[in-house]
């Protein structure tokens, strides 16, 4: 890990921002969740990162980057995804839907009360 | 029955487990030990006169009005300032009473001007009754000798004046702005008879003082000497209707005091839960918005934003906007409609907003101003506690030993509640804050917070990951709460985690900037120092690790076992008046009311049955992901409600793309504020004085909103929505907001045992409130967490994607001020604009020397996102790279500069943390400018004089 304010130079001419176009912007999403997940092993992260992104995607954005994961180009499918975010997005485009890997992804039964938001 | 304040008994309320009986004017009397004789025979019906007392304030003895006689005590003790005992025998009016008091009385008017009739307290002024309850006939001294009489009076502060020609120096206000508000402002000087109230020194006057114009003085007055202005102008009033704030999520408790349809002035309510009695200079003065020249009062539609607006009937405009939505539904379908539910609107609008665009629009793109700010804590705090929102309630700090402040600025933000909490600092409670900026909590009239960790913007999860590591490693973890209340596994999988080296604040300070022996200490003292509760705000959430953050700080609380009893827990400050009220309402796009997911087929069912429709079964869209959706061309139409995103959400080129590329905008507010510069259609709201609803404050606290005069622009909120989804064909026949309520209650198990009438009755009511919980819920996770065992969860530090260069070397952090509120759209518009009338850029002396900057320059601020020039305010309170501003005017732009990074699980803006270079100017930039004249074309309304060609 290391610190965020020691890049010299380089910092400036790095690509900055989530990048133009919907589809960048998916996937910088896709990898910034999967980035966090990264702490509880790779296996859990796949899955955490499936189940958040399930949960809460709306159907056109989850449309547009399970149509680009099957691609195989340079810049596209898989390869333009960090490892877990692209296991993850591969997971769910062939239709899988994972369990409830955390609290953030379970909601109430319709009878019950209490709690309150996440997301 | 004329005017009424509320009862004053003189002294505060006393808790204590045992009970006192004593005999006052022959009737038996029992009190809670502790209680002053004055308040025990106001408490029995009877009364004591009193000048100098005030139940907001301990007793201070100096009036001496107040003295009885009490058998076996010599002399006349003053009621005021001595405690009841058992048995005690007290007599308040005997013939010796009647003299004693007859001459305090008579030395007091000897120095009083005798304008009773002219006078802006006559019918409401203690001194007037007092000297009427001691029967004054006549002052033996006469009125040439030396007075008060030719001081002038003090106009300075908006609100209200101070005329010193009638003040008779009993200290209450300055009690008040001391015990009560905590700034110290006032004071008496000189003494005998030259003694004087003073604001600050004697050249200031209130104006120039540390006066934040809270008005606890004014209320403490007894006579007119501090007067609202209001008061003067306007006379008398003859009711008061109890109603709730619309500013901040501290949700004070307001008499609205009326003559008809006038509103008077504001006086906070003695048994307002939140408040008690207190209030900041928003609430208690700044409602002159209401009535400004920029409110609109007729719905106002256009087919293109280059056109000036067209005002219409409402028939009109709603034909108009139904029109538009139906043609766009038909060919594009209905996921390209949605809306954006107000958090300053009352719970019963937002619910029908969300219905709205849910059961009539026929899609899930609805969204709330929360995903801004508070959306991380739902996040964080559900995935750790099993359910989120703030654990306590606003009088659990008064039992807290250790208070860790972390992004929040209260006295700020959340001003009333600040004074609470300095109140119990001043007990001696200790404070830890947590915070780039040297805010004013941190070395305040006597406060000294223990430990200021200034930490660099967006190294939140690190030095929150760097204390959890100094109390696990050190022992100071509290095994018995973590074995009986969480999950043990996940305990251990994250005390390893946390326990490594590279997490220890040695280690981190590179990253932090925290001095390493201050953050061990600051750990120890949270750990160790008794109660301790965590109060947080947006400095935690506004990150791209903002949901981590939250979780960290969960994480501290269960480690050390601060859960599940007053004084502890873990606290968010939450924003809006009504944003948790918005949330519970359903208005994310993921969620039916009651944080029930979509994808659950039981309750869709539930409320499609209710609804009469079928309900979409995916989530919709999120404020950002509408604007990005709008650019593809798949998002055409929005109906906003109270909100203003072109000024308050990030990176504002993005959001104007966004609204210029839809072909229906809805702006449904009290101005036309900067988003309605691309909208098509006005529709005029309402305020909170002209409409009945609640609103749910930051302690889930459900409080009533009363109407007390009729809708200047003719419907209350939620009629106008009611009219929209009828002219789509709704056929909804609400008439009241009761049945809403009743509605909301039907199909909601939180609220299941909520209603208008319980409410009426309570005055207010902490949700949940169903079977298990009918009184309410001031504490959570009282014995247990309410949903299975605390979750530790493990938070590794993700350094944010915008990073400091060479081209930007300097981060921008944002925050509020206490006079302006959020975008300034209310507060712009009333007298507070005397306080703060620009944003101002803080930077340190170093940083601005090196530019050759001074105090009031104009300076450019860029980011990579984009730039705007405002002016500098040299100060040590910021560190050297770290610069700041407030986002409360239009014309600074400080969104353009902020960035689109945002928290990773729910897209809450990384407004905290902004690479900018800051460098002379001399003057607007070309944006500021372009968006200037757009501003001014967009505003221009058909038929306004300044329209018409000369003749």
């Amino acid at each position: 890990m290391s610190s965020a304010f020691e890049n010299g130079a380089l910092a400036d001419e790095v690509g900055h921002g989530t990048g133009t176009g919907s589809l960048a912007r998916l996937r910088y999403m896709a990898d910034q969740i999967a980035r966090n997940f990264a702490a509880y092993g790779d296996e859990k992260a796949v899955l955490a990162t499936a189940d958040h992104i399930d949960m809460y995607w709306d159907p056109r954005m989850k449309a547009m980057i399970f149509a680009d994961i099957a691609a195989d180009g340079p810049g596209q499918g898989r390869g333009a995804l960090s490892p877990i975010a692209g296991a993850a997005i591969d997971y769910l485009a062939k239709g899988n839907h994972p369990e409830h890997q955390t609290r953030a992804t379970e909601f109430n039964a319709s009878d019950e009360g209490g709690h309150s938001d996440a997301g | 029955m004329g005017f009424e304040r509320q009862k004053d008994f003189g002294t505060p309320e006393v808790q204590s487990d045992s009970q006192v009986s004593l005999t006052i004017d022959g009737r038996d009397v029992t009190v809670p030990a502790g209680t002053s004789v004055m308040r025990a025979a106001r408490e029995a019906g009877g009364d004591i006169p009193s000048l100098c007392a005030t139940d907001s304030l301990t007793g201070f003895g100096s009036c001496r009005m107040c003295l009885v006689e009490i058998e076996n005590m010599r002399g006349t003790p003053a009621s005021c300032t001595t405690p009841v005992s058992p048995g005690m025998v007290v007599k308040t009016q005997t013939p010796r009473l009647e003299k004693l008091r007859k001459g305090v009385m008579e030395l007091y008017i000897s120095d009083h001007p005798l304008d009773c009739l002219t006078c802006s307290a006559n019918g409401d002024c203690e001194l007037q009754d007092r000297a009427a309850d001691v029967g004054l006939r006549d002052v033996r001294y006469g009125y040439e000798g030396a007075n008060h009489l030719a001081s002038p009076t003090d106009v300075s502060n908006p609100y209200f004046q101070f005329d010193p020609s009638k003040c008779i120096v009993c200290s209450r206000c300055v009690r008040a702005c001391a015990d009560v508000q905590g700034t110290f402002a006032l004071t008496v000087d000189g003494r005998g008879f030259a003694s004087m109230i003073s604001a600050s020194q004697a050249e200031d006057n209130f104006l120039s003082s540390e006066c934040v114009s809270c008005g606890a003085c004014v209320q403490a007055c007894p006579t007119a000497t501090l007067q609202e202005k209001s008061v003067k102008a306007i006379g008398r009033p003859e009711r008061a209707v109890v109603t709730t704030c619309a500013y901040c999520g501290v949700g004070c408790t307001f008499r609205a005091e009326m003559r008809g349809e006038q509103l008077v002035r504001m006086i906070p309510y003695k048994d307002g839960k939140a408040n008690r009695g207190h209030s900041c200079v928003k609430g208690r003065f700044a409602y002159g918005y209401a009535n400004h020249q920029d409110r609109i009062t007729s719905p106002m539609i256009r087919d293109s934003i280059d056109q000036p607006w067209r005002e219409v009937t409402w028939e009109e405009a709603l034909g108009f906007a139904a029109g538009k939505i139906q043609a766009i539904k038909a060919e594009h379908g209905a996921m390209a409609l949605g809306g954006i539910t107000s958090s300053r609107c009352t719970n019963e609008e937002t619910f029908l907003v969300q219905k709205l665009i849910r059961s009539v629009f026929g899609a899930n793109n609805v969204d709330t101003c929360a995903r801004v700010c508070h959306s991380p804590t739902g996040y964080g705090l559900k995935t750790t506690f099993g359910t989120s929102a703030g654990t306590q309630d606003f009088d659990s700090v008064m039992d807290t030993d250790v208070v860790l402040l972390i992004g929040a600025n209260p006295t700020d933000g959340h001003p009333v509640f600040a004074s609470r909490m300095k109140r119990r600092l001043r007990q001696g409670a200790k404070l830890i804050v947590i915070d780039p900026r040297r805010i004013d909590l941190v070395r305040t009239p006597h406060i000294k917070a223990a430990h200021h960790l200034p930490l660099q913007p967006g190294t939140n999860v690190a030095v929150m990951t760097a204390m959890a590591h100094v109390i696990v490693t050190e022992g100071l973890a509290n095994m018995s709460f973590i074995n009986e209340r969480c999950d043990t596994e996940a305990y251990a999988d994250w005390a390893a985690f946390v326990s490594d080296e590279r997490h220890s604040p040695e280690t981190l300070e590179a990253v932090t900037r925290v001095p390493a022996a201050e953050l061990r200490a600051a750990a120890r003292l949270y750990a160790t120092g008794g109660n301790a509760a965590i109060y947080y705000g947006l400095g935690v959430t506004e990150h791209s690790q903002g949901s981590s953050t939250v979780m960290a700080i969960a994480n501290l609380a269960m480690v050390t076992g601060n859960i599940g009893r007053p004084g502890v827990g873990v606290n968010p400050l939450r924003g809006q008046n009504n944003v948790q009220g918005a949330c519970d309402m359903g208005s994310f796009p993921h969620e039916l009311p009651g944080y029930r997911h979509l994808s659950d087929g039981d309750t869709r069912a539930l409320f499609e049955k209710d609804w009469g429709v079928s309900l979409d079964p995916n989530p919709g869209l999120r404020i950002p992901n509408m604007l990005d959706a709008a650019v593809d061309g798949t998002f055409k139409a929005i109906y906003i409600q109270g909100e203003d995103i072109l000024q308050s959400d990030p990176n504002t080129q993005h959001v104007s793309a966004g609204l210029a590329a839809m072909e229906c905008v809805i702006v449904h507010d009290l101005f036309l504020n900067e988003t309605a510069n691309y909208a098509h259609v006005f529709l005029p709201g309402s305020t909170f004085l002209e409409k009945n609803g609640t609103f749910t404050n930051a302690e889930r606290r459900i409080q009533p909103v009363r109407k007390v005069m009729e809708p200047a622009n003719g419907y209350e909120d939620w009629e106008v929505t009611q009219l929209l989804a009828n002219a789509l064909g709704a056929e909804w026949n609400y008439t009241h907001p009761r049945e809403i309520m009743a509605e909301i209650a039907r199909l909601t198990p939180s609220f299941s045992g909520l209603s208008w009438e319980l409410l009426e009755e309570r005055g207010s009511i902490q949700w949940p409130v169903n079977e298990k919980n009918p009184e309410g819920s001031p504490v959570m996770h009282v014995d247990a967490f309410v949903r299975g065992k605390g979750m530790f969860v493990v938070t590794d530090y993700v350094p944010t994607d915008e990073k400091t260069g060479p081209r930007y070397p300097l981060l921008l952090t944002t925050g509020r001020t206490l006079s302006q509120y959020n975008v300034g759209a209310q507060t712009r518009r009333t007298d507070n604009v005397v306080w703060h009338q620009e944003d101002l850029l803080e930077m340190h002396p170093m940083d601005a020397e090196n530019r050759g900057l001074k105090e009031g320059d104009w300076a450019k601020l860029a980011s990579r996102t984009g730039e705007t020039t405002l002016r500098v305010r040299v100060t040590d309170r910021v560190a050297p790279g770290v610069v700041y501003t407030t986002f409360h005017h239009p014309a600074t732009q400080a969104n353009v500069v902020t960035t689109d990074f945002s928290d990773w699980a729910t897209n809450c803006p990384e407004y905290k943390v902004t690479a900018v270079q800051v460098m002379a100017s001399n003057g607007p930039t070309d944006w500021q400018e372009d968006y200037q004249e757009l501003s001014e074309r967009s505003r221009r309304i058909a038929g306004d004089a300044a329209m018409e060609p000369a003749e």
